[in-house]
């Protein structure tokens, strides 16, 4: 990345003797949508808030557009943000409110007349406009101050778990609209979330906090499906972890359950007879033994739980317990608990956490 | 569940006949000035009074300065000790409930003895002092009153979500305090200007020590000398503190609803 929209360096936030945020460092793109993911208390917010201007960085700087602002003020800082709790103004209506930036900004009447038509025009509410806050549900006060947000064209667009306070479907739809909006209007975004699906749906990238630090920033698929540390593999997905003996470091077998399990080039540096902790994505996972799938594992089945169109499967191997997910099919009836079962699945989707 | 409610009734009526037994006395005492029938030369004698009108007039005014005094220092001490001081919460509360334990007898002798003639501060070397004084010490015998009803209406609103709100969109200080927080605490700002008119109306001690022309001390002359005329005038003061109070309640229907609060 040559030449980063976005630059946080270095940046550190402490508050009394309490550091929330280590030495943080993040380079973002033009245009780019990128998530803050992470557990409360990882300082996600924190740092979306030093971006802001809400609160000053101990230590580090922050430049937007090659100029630093890590000592502006928020009115300065030509940033829009959208927060948990909507915040619209009470007292304005809804054009009164989108147009509130802009009035602020000096812009003539007839053309904050125009730029508010033409927001409620992109988040699909054109008839709300002389509806006061109270008058709205959830979703649409949100669509207001996502308006309202990028009425001024801010050159960064900040989102502190705009998603939280509504219910599972609004805020499905809503986050595909946020992120259509995003990319039709190409604004630079960072959104904080602690909800990983949702992290992982819109983000172009995605920087994993924990105790205030990124502990891995990817694209959704390799934060996924390549974890660099246990904490992101624990939190990202549902994760089976079992204990694995180096049987031989040299040809990369390991032992699991007394079943020897081949992770060559894997094993990075682990000596014979070092346990390992070793992970496996449900989904990587098949019941019975599958064509294309090299390992398998023996076990008994300990719970079955129907879910409609999937039935997930917990098998008792060893000391571990799997999870895994198998569809419905009518014609078969899911498996009985007690029953013995064998697992299989490739090597090549085993991750090895250190 | 019937005989609750029937004693429930009982102490409703013998509450509101305690409460209101004495101010139809009063009414009726105040009708009685023309011997064997009821009339309303009481109150004509009253309105008519150019030392009423004189006394009236004064006490407004400086009710409305007391007013504007107040908010000015209650609205944006309030605000910030909610939006950046919350620690500081108690000790202001302590400070503003000081008027009701110090009776206004002792704050106007320190008045005098601070801001007499020959004091580095002589508010009382002159007669626009003496009232800027009064309008002073007014504010402070309503800053309880003035304070929590301020306090209670920035409770109702998310002060510091909004504010960061108005300055993400590039709002200063004033902008904030003007277009945002003030008119989503217009109606307990409201409140708390009515309680101040009605104390500032009544209020006799302190106008009288500063020797100022204002209602309280003309409401006390009038009942130390005539016989009807102070029911009379006892009922017009209670009849402009009710107003105040029904204004209060139509008021608070027009405040700015929340998605919370709804209705």
């Amino acid at each position: 990345m040559a030449d980063p929209f976005l630059s946080i360096q270095h940046v550190r936030k402490s508050f009394g003797a309490t550091t929330v945020v280590e030495d943080f460092n993040l380079d973002v793109e033009r245009g780019e949508f990128v998530s803050f993911l992470g557990p409360s208390g990882c300082g996600k917010t924190t740092v979306l808030r030093m971006v802001a201007g809400f609160e000053e960085p101990s230590a580090g700087t922050i430049v937007v557009g090659g100029k630093d602002i890590t000592k502006l003020r928020p009115n300065q800082r030509n940033v829009g943000m959208v927060f948990q709790a909507y915040a619209l103004f009470p007292n304005l209506t809804v054009a009164q409110n989108i147009g509130f930036g802009l009035k602020v900004a000096g812009m003539p009447r007839a053309d904050i007349d125009a730029r508010v038509t033409e927001m409620l025009g992109i988040i699909k509410l054109p008839q709300m406009a002389d509806r006061y806050p109270y008058q709205l549900s959830g979703g649409q006060q949100q669509r207001i101050a996502l308006a309202r947000a990028i009425a001024p064209k801010p050159k960064l667009l900040l989102l502190d778990e705009p998603l939280s306070a509504l219910d599972a479907k609004v805020r499905v739809s809503l986050r595909e609209e946020i992120r259509s909006i995003q990319k039709k209007l190409g604004i630079t975004t960072i959104f904080v979330t602690h909800d990983q699906e949702e992290a992982l749906s819109i983000s172009d990238r995605i920087a994993v906090m924990y105790g205030g630090k990124a502990e891995q920033v990817g694209t959704p698929f390799e934060i996924y499906n390549r974890p660099a540390t246990k904490f992101v593999a624990n939190f990202v997905g549902t994760l089976n972890v079992l204990e694995g003996t180096v049987t031989d470091a040299a040809a990369g077998t390991v032992r699991v359950n007394s079943e020897q399990v081949s992770l060559k080039g894997k094993l990075n540096g682990s000596k014979s007879g070092d346990t390992l902790s070793l992970a496996l994505r449900p989904e990587a996972i098949s019941l019975g033994r599958q064509p294309g799938r090299d390992s398998s594992l023996s076990g008994e089945i300990s719970e079955v739980h129907f879910l409609g169109s999937v039935i997930r499967v917990r098998v008792g191997i060893g000391g571990s317990t799997v999870s895994l997910d198998t569809f419905n099919s009518p014609a078969t009836p899911p498996p009985a608990v007690g029953e013995k079962a064998e697992i299989s699945f490739s090597s090549s989707d085993m991750l090895v956490l250190h | 569940m019937k005989s609750g409610r029937f004693w429930a009734w009982v102490v409703f009526i013998v509450g509101a006949a305690y409460f209101f037994i004495p101010l139809l006395a009063t009414v009726e005492f105040s009708l009685r000035m023309r011997r064997g029938v009821h009339s309303f030369d009481a109150y004509q004698i009253v309105l008519g009074d150019p030392r009423f009108q004189a006394t009236f007039l004064y006490s407004v005014i400086a009710a409305v300065f007391t007013i504007i005094l107040g908010v000015l220092v209650v609205v944006p001490t309030a605000y910030w000790i909610r939006l950046r001081l919350p620690q500081l919460r108690p000790i202001v509360e302590f400070i503003t409930l000081l008027p009701l334990v110090i009776p206004a007898i002792v704050i106007v002798f320190g008045y005098i003895r601070m801001y007499g003639s020959n004091s580095p501060l002589p508010f009382l070397g002159s007669n626009m002092g003496a009232n800027a004084l009064l309008v002073i010490g007014y504010a402070t015998l309503a800053l309880p009153y003035m304070y929590r009803a301020v306090d209670t209406g920035l409770r109702t609103i998310d002060v510091r979500t909004l504010t960061e709100a108005a300055q993400i969109l590039g709002a200063g200080w004033g902008t904030i305090i003007g277009r945002v927080i003030l008119p989503n605490v217009l109606i307990a700002v409201l409140s708390g200007a009515f309680l101040t008119f009605a104390i500032v109306i009544g209020e006799f001690t302190m106008a009288s020590l500063l020797n100022r022309p204002a209602f309280g001390p003309y409401l006390q002359n009038i009942g130390a000398n005539r016989a009807y005329e102070p029911a009379a005038l006892a009922v017009i003061a209670f009849a402009i503190t009710w107003g105040c109070m029904s204004l209060i309640q139509i008021l608070s229907r027009f405040a700015p609803k929340s998605a919370n609060r709804p209705n």
